[in-house]
C-alpha cells in the first residue's frame, strides 16, 4: 500500500466552481481510502496509519464502555449498566438464542457480542467528527473478522460431523437430487467454502465503502460548488450530507447486525444435524 | 490533472486486496475486545444477571409461599368458624331443651306447691272452723244459760244438767241446720 498525497480535507483547497480549476483536484475516489502513514514507511509494510489508530482506539472505547458498565456490576443496575445490559441482551437473546438456540449458543455469545460491538464501533468512526472514516471500509478489517468466523465455522463442522459428514455438509449432499447432484455439489462447495467468507467480509466492507464515498462526495461538492449560482446546488448537497449522515448511522448498526446474524447462521449450520 | 492526482491514480490499488499490516492490527484490535469481554466482563455480568434472576424468582417463590400459607390459614379459620357456629347452635339447642325441661319442672313444682298450699289452707280453714264452732258452741251455751238464768230469775247452777240441756239444744240446732242445708 502506498501513501496517497491527495488525502487532504476538502476545505484545505480554495478551489471552487467557476474558479477555473478542475473538480478532479478535489474529487473523491479510491485515494480517499488511502492514508499516509503516521509512522513508518508505506513500502516496507511496517507502518502505522489513521485506520490502525482508529481500530485500536475503537477497541479501547468498546472495552472501556463495557468495563465502566460491567466491571463492578450490580444486581440493581445503574444507568450505564442498564444500557450495556440491554445491548448485550439484544445480541444474546435476539441474535444468538434466536438462531443457534439457548443450549448450544451460550458458548458463542462472547464471540458474537464482541463481534457486534467491535464492528459497530468501527463503522461508527464514519460519522464521529475528526475521525470521519469507517475503519471497516478498509477490506483488511472485515476480512480478519470474517476469517475468524470462517475458521470457527469450518473447524466446528469437521468436529461435529467428521470428515465425510463435513463434506456432505459443505456440498449440501442430497440423494433426492439424482442426476444434478454432482453439479449441485460442486456449486455448493464453491459457494460455501470460497464465496461465503468473501461475501461475508465484502458485504460489510462495500456498505461502509459506499457510505463513506457518498458522504465525502456530498461534503466535497458542498464546498466546491460554493460559488456564484453553484451556492443553490451547494445547499442541496449540504442537506444531502445531513441526510446521508443520519442514514449512515442507521446503516452502521444494520451492517454490524447483519454481520453477526450471518456469523450465527454459519455456526448454526455447522452444528445442525442435517444440512 | 495535477501531478498529485496522477500519482494517486497510478498507485491506487484494488481496494479488495487487504493490506497485511491492517490485517494484523485488525486482529489485535479484535482480540483486545474479545479478550476483555469473554474473559472478564461478560462472565461478570452473567453472574449478576443470574443473581438477579434468582432474586426475582426467590421473591416470587416467597410470595407464593406466603400466599399458600395465607390460604391455609384462611381455610383453618373458616373451619374453626364453622365448628364454632355448629357448637353454638348445639349449645343453643341444648339450652332450649334444658330451659323447656326446667320450665316444665318449675311448672310441676309450682302446681304441686299450689296444691299443697291450697290443701294446707283447706286444712287450716277446717281447723279454724272446728275451733270456731267449738268456741261458739261454748259461748252460745254460756250466753243461753245466762239469758235463761236472767229470764227465770235463778241461777242455773246444775252445770251438769245445764250442759246436757244445752248440748241437746245445740244438737237439735245442728240437725236442723244440716237438714236445711
Amino acid at each position: 500500500m502506498s501513501a496517497d498525497p491527495t488525502q487532504t480535507l476538502a476545505f484545505d483547497s480554495s478551489c471552487h466552481l467557476f474558479n477555473g480549476c478542475g473538480f478532479d483536484t478535489v474529487a473523491p475516489g479510491l485515494h480517499s481510502f488511502l492514508f499516509k502513514p503516521l509512522w513508518g514507511d508505506a513500502d516496507s509494510n511496517v507502518y502505522f496509519n489513521k485506520t490502525m489508530l482508529l481500530a485500536l482506539l475503537g477497541s479501547i472505547i468498546v472495552v472501556g464502555f463495557f468495563w465502566a458498565a460491567f466491571a463492578k456490576p450490580k444486581v440493581v443496575p445503574g444507568k450505564l449498566q442498564l444500557v450495556a445490559e440491554s445491548g448485550y441482551d439484544f445480541i444474546r437473546r435476539g441474535v444468538v438464542y434466536e438462531t443457534i438456540g439457548k443450549k448450544e449458543g451460550e458458548k458463542y455469545v462472547p464471540l458474537v457480542v464482541s463481534l457486534f460491538f467491535f464492528v459497530w464501533m468501527m463503522n461508527l468512526w464514519s460519522i464521529i467528527p475528526v475521525a470521519q472514516f469507517p475503519v471497516t471500509a478498509i477490506i483488511s478489517y472485515p476480512a480478519v473478522l470474517a476469517g475468524i468466523v470462517y475458521i470457527l465455522w469450518v473447524s466446528l463442522t469437521f468436529k461435529r460431523h467428521g470428515f465425510v459428514g463435513a463434506f456432505k455438509n459443505f456440498t449440501g449432499y442430497d440423494k433426492s437430487l439424482g442426476g444434478v447432484l454432482p453439479l449441485s455439489m460442486t456449486i455448493e462447495l464453491f459457494s460455501n467454502l470460497l464465496v461465503r467468507p468473501f461475501t461475508h467480509a465484502v458485504r460489510l466492507f462495500a456498505n461502509m465503502f459506499a457510505g463513506h464515498t457518498l458522504l465525502v462526495l456530498f461534503t466535497v461538492a458542498s464546498w466546491y460548488m460554493l460559488n456564484g449560482i453553484g451556492i443553490a446546488y451547494s445547499g442541496v448537497s449540504f442537506v444531502m450530507v445531513i441526510i446521508m449522515t443520519a442514514f449512515e448511522l442507521f446503516i452502521q448498526a444494520v451492517q454490524a447486525y447483519v454481520f453477526v446474524l450471518l456469523t450465527c447462521s454459519f455456526i448454526q449450520g455447522a452444528l445442525a444435524e442435517h444440512h | 490533472m495535477s501531478p498529485l492526482v496522477q500519482l494517486a491514480a497510478e498507485e491506487a490499488e484494488n481496494p479488495l486486496i487487504p493490506p497485511i499490516p491492517e490485517l494484523v492490527i485488525g486482529l489485535i484490535a479484535f482480540v483486545i475486545v474479545f479478550g476483555f469481554l469473554a474473559k472478564k466482563l461478560l462472565p461478570n455480568i452473567n453472574k449478576v444477571l443470574e443473581e438477579r434472576r434468582e432474586a426475582i424468582e426467590g421473591g416470587i417463590e416467597k410470595a407464593e409461599a406466603a400466599q399458600t400459607e395465607a390460604q391455609s390459614v384462611l381455610e383453618q379459620y373458616k373451619a374453626q368458624l364453622a365448628e364454632a357456629r355448629h357448637e353454638a347452635a348445639r349449645l343453643r339447642q341444648e339450652a332450649q331443651e334444658q330451659g323447656a325441661t326446667l320450665i316444665a319442672e318449675m311448672r310441676a313444682e309450682g302446681q304441686r306447691q299450689r296444691e299443697e298450699i291450697v290443701a294446707a289452707g283447706h286444712a287450716q280453714i277446717e281447723a279454724d272452723r272446728n275451733a270456731a264452732a267449738q268456741a261458739l258452741r261454748q259461748d252460745v251455751g254460756r250466753l243461753a244459760t245466762d239469758l235463761a238464768g236472767k229470764l227465770v230469775g235463778e241461777s242455773l247452777e246444775d252445770h251438769a244438767r245445764q250442759s246436757r240441756v244445752i248440748d241437746r239444744f245445740l244438737d237439735e240446732l245442728e240437725e236442723k241446720a244440716e237438714a236445711t242445708r
